[in-house]
């Protein structure tokens, strides 16, 4: 008697389990279910938003990467090409050339290089760029706006939560979706929006 | 022409002060027209290295949560184990960089579930998902052998102490905690806090603060001793995990065949997650009845009292999310309680939003937060109460028996059975049963 009621109560536990079982594995389907009907199936990515980007400097320190995957880009289509840059020469800076103490960057990252009279173009080195946006503030302050910070994607690790959109003071940054991972100006901007 | 120009710059210089300002698009100078044959470098954009890995991730994640569930129930290896655990460690750790994982994506999940507007692609929900439905089917072999952060610790293992039972389910309530926060925290848009403390990914990446190495780095020194501090005492994702492999149709047993209740397996396993045979029922069983029936008539109490705490407490939690505590900011400067500003009021002040905007924004996060705080604290009411019912509720079983809930189907307990020893050819039967006698 003892023994079949311990088979018994065996029996209904297990039926118990079976049935739990079933309906845990229906309440992950369902959840996944609603979800991937929910989804638009594509990746996304960090960007930070150049427009309201206010140049803070700390994209260089906050990734978690040890060399920031933020980056200053170049539009050139948006570039005056001035001799007297303000994205690349200090405010007061002695004279208008390559020497140490005239530029802004404090890595000597952006490369001038004369074209013609009375134009120069600046290339941006990514090697040496460390993202701290002094030279976005330049330019946006004073030239056209062509120089401006954007997440490289060749460098960041897409961390599920991303450290610098995390301590950004204007909440600049946002995901994005992977097929278009840039938030771009000048004609390249406009060429991606279209 | 160019005197001209010159002009331009330096009177630009004169009016355009250095200010605080959103850097914006201003056409300041002309696009100059070039006479050589210069042509303009087009700016390269490097697509993101997701896309490469998008599904092969997935295929990975499948295949070793299918060779760890082979290993475990099927050829009990624990060196097969072990040796996928370390490609695993490698792939999903070193090599991904330790994103994209299981445990976090419970916080993508719970965003998507309440706020419309985030959407995750079909592989975070998979990713989220399989190991799930593994659990359901063959126990927790994804925490044995899969997850990146289970493996780092499971190397570091080199002399483990029991961990007294009574400490064990103290601890083993933290995770229900952590889950319910980083649920809050996520659904109400405040951030991801399971991957802002993860204590490893420091090492994956060869990089992280001061504070995430310091954790990691105590954590794994602990792990030397207290085997898988993370995984038994912290991790959120082990809490679902957990709850799955109760209901596992087939885990893993410690005996292939039948338990001779030798004891030899007793203290092999490092997680604590054996259960000893209960021969008798407690002596004193009217108290433990009795025990029970407060309990629940005390449930409803312990659920609505705490639901009504963590309400208050969500006051102070909410100061996480980004736009009350700027809300907050703008109007302590406001009201001149504080002066100067900050970096986040003036970037706030230049976006030309208004400060009505921002309040309204911010105290429907609260309100948020105030109904996730009663949820959130009924849950772990709740989860209280049934662990006090669990621990009164004393079923009686005659054999060694792996822990469905805490167990890991590592495989390391499988080698003390005596009857495994034979099923491998190492040992006579007759040994066997003479272990048997000899106890």
């Amino acid at each position: 008697m003892a023994e079949n009621d311990s088979k018994n109560k065996v029996n209904r536990r297990d039926v118990m389990r079976f049935s739990l079982n079933t309906f845990a594995g229906l309440a992950v389907g369902g959840v996944s279910g609603m979800l991937i009907t929910n989804s638009n199936s594509r990746e996304m990515v960090w960007q930070i938003d150049p427009n309201v980007c206010i140049q803070c400097e700390k994209c260089s320190t906050n990734c978690v990467l040890p060399q920031s995957a933020v980056k200053c880009v170049h539009s050139y289509s948006m570039c005056g090409y001035c001799d007297l840059c303000s994205g690349y020469l200090e405010p007061g800076a002695v004279s208008r050339d390559t020497g140490a103490e005239n530029q802004l960057c404090p890595t000597g990252a952006i490369k001038r290089k004369f074209i013609e009279d009375p134009y120069f173009q600046y290339t941006i080195d990514e090697e040496l760029c460390i993202g701290c946006g002094k030279c976005v503030k330049g330019c946006g302050s004073f030239g056209n706006g062509s120089l401006y910070l954007q997440v490289r994607h060749d460098l960041c690790l897409n961390c599920n939560e991303c450290s610098i959109a995390r301590s950004c003071p204007s909440q600049a940054y946002r995901r994005v979706p992977a097929d278009s991972p840039y938030i771009l100006r000048g004609d390249e901007g406009a060429k991606n929006s279209s | 022409m160019i005197k001209v120009k010159k002009l331009i710059m330096s009177l630009n210089i004169l009016l355009f002060k250095p200010s605080f300002v959103l850097s914006q698009v201003v056409e300041r100078f002309p696009k100059p027209d070039f006479q050589s044959d210069y042509t303009r470098p087009l700016l390269q954009t490097p697509e993101p290295r997701i896309k490469l890995y998008e599904y092969f991730d997935l295929f990975v994640l499948i295949t070793a949560l299918s060779l760890a569930s082979y290993f475990a129930l099927k050829l009990r290896s624990r060196t097969k184990m072990f040796l996928l655990m370390i490609f695993c460690l490698l792939y999903f750790g070193f090599f991904r960089k330790g994103c994209i994982c299981p445990v976090g994506s419970v916080q993508n999940v719970s965003l998507a579930l309440f706020d419309a507007a985030y959407t995750i692609p079909a592989t975070v929900i998979a990713f989220f998902a399989l190991p799930l439905v593994f659990t359901l089917f063959f126990g927790r072999t994804f925490c044995a052998a899969v997850c990146p952060l289970g493996a780092i610790q499971d190397v570091v293992i080199f002399k483990p102490a029991v961990v007294s039972p009574w400490i064990a389910q103290v601890l083993g309530m933290i995770p229900y905690l952590y889950l319910g926060l980083a649920v809050l925290f996520a659904s109400t848009g405040a951030g991801f806090i399971i991957c802002q403390y993860d204590p490893f990914v420091g090492f994956f990446r060869f990089g992280a603060s001061f504070n995430m190495i310091a954790l990691g780095i105590s954590l794994l020194i602990l792990g030397t001793v207290v085997a898988r501090p993370y995984c038994r005492f912290l991790c959120p994702y082990g809490v679902i995990l957990n709850w799955m492999s109760r209901l596992s149709k087939w885990h893993v047993t410690i005996t292939p065949a039948e338990c001779i209740n030798c004891r030899l397996c007793e203290e092999s396993c490092p997680f604590g997650a054996i259960n000893m045979p209960v021969m008798e029922h407690p002596v004193n069983r009217g108290k433990s009845i009795r025990f029970l029936a407060v309990l629940f008539i005390l449930l409803p109490v312990v659920v609505m009292g705490n639901g009504w705490v963590f309400s208050r407490l969500s006051v102070p939690l909410s100061g996480q999310h980004f736009t009350v505590s700027l809300a907050a900011k703008i109007q302590s400067e406001n009201s001149g309680i504080t002066t100067g500003t900050t970096e986040e009021t003036d970037a706030f002040r230049a976006s030309g939003k208004t400060v009505e905007e921002l309040f309204r924004e911010a105290s429907v996060i609260r309100q948020k937060f105030r109904t996730g705080g009663w949820i959130f604290g009924g849950f772990l009411g709740l989860i209280i109460c049934l662990k006090l019912i669990n621990l009164t509720v004393i079923r009686r079983h005659d054999d060694y028996t792996a822990d469905s809930g805490t167990c890991f189907s590592c495989a390391r307990c499988f080698s003390y059975c005596p009857i495994e020893q034979v099923r491998l050819g190492n040992m006579d039967p007759d040994e066997a049963s003479k272990i048997k006698k000899s106890r």
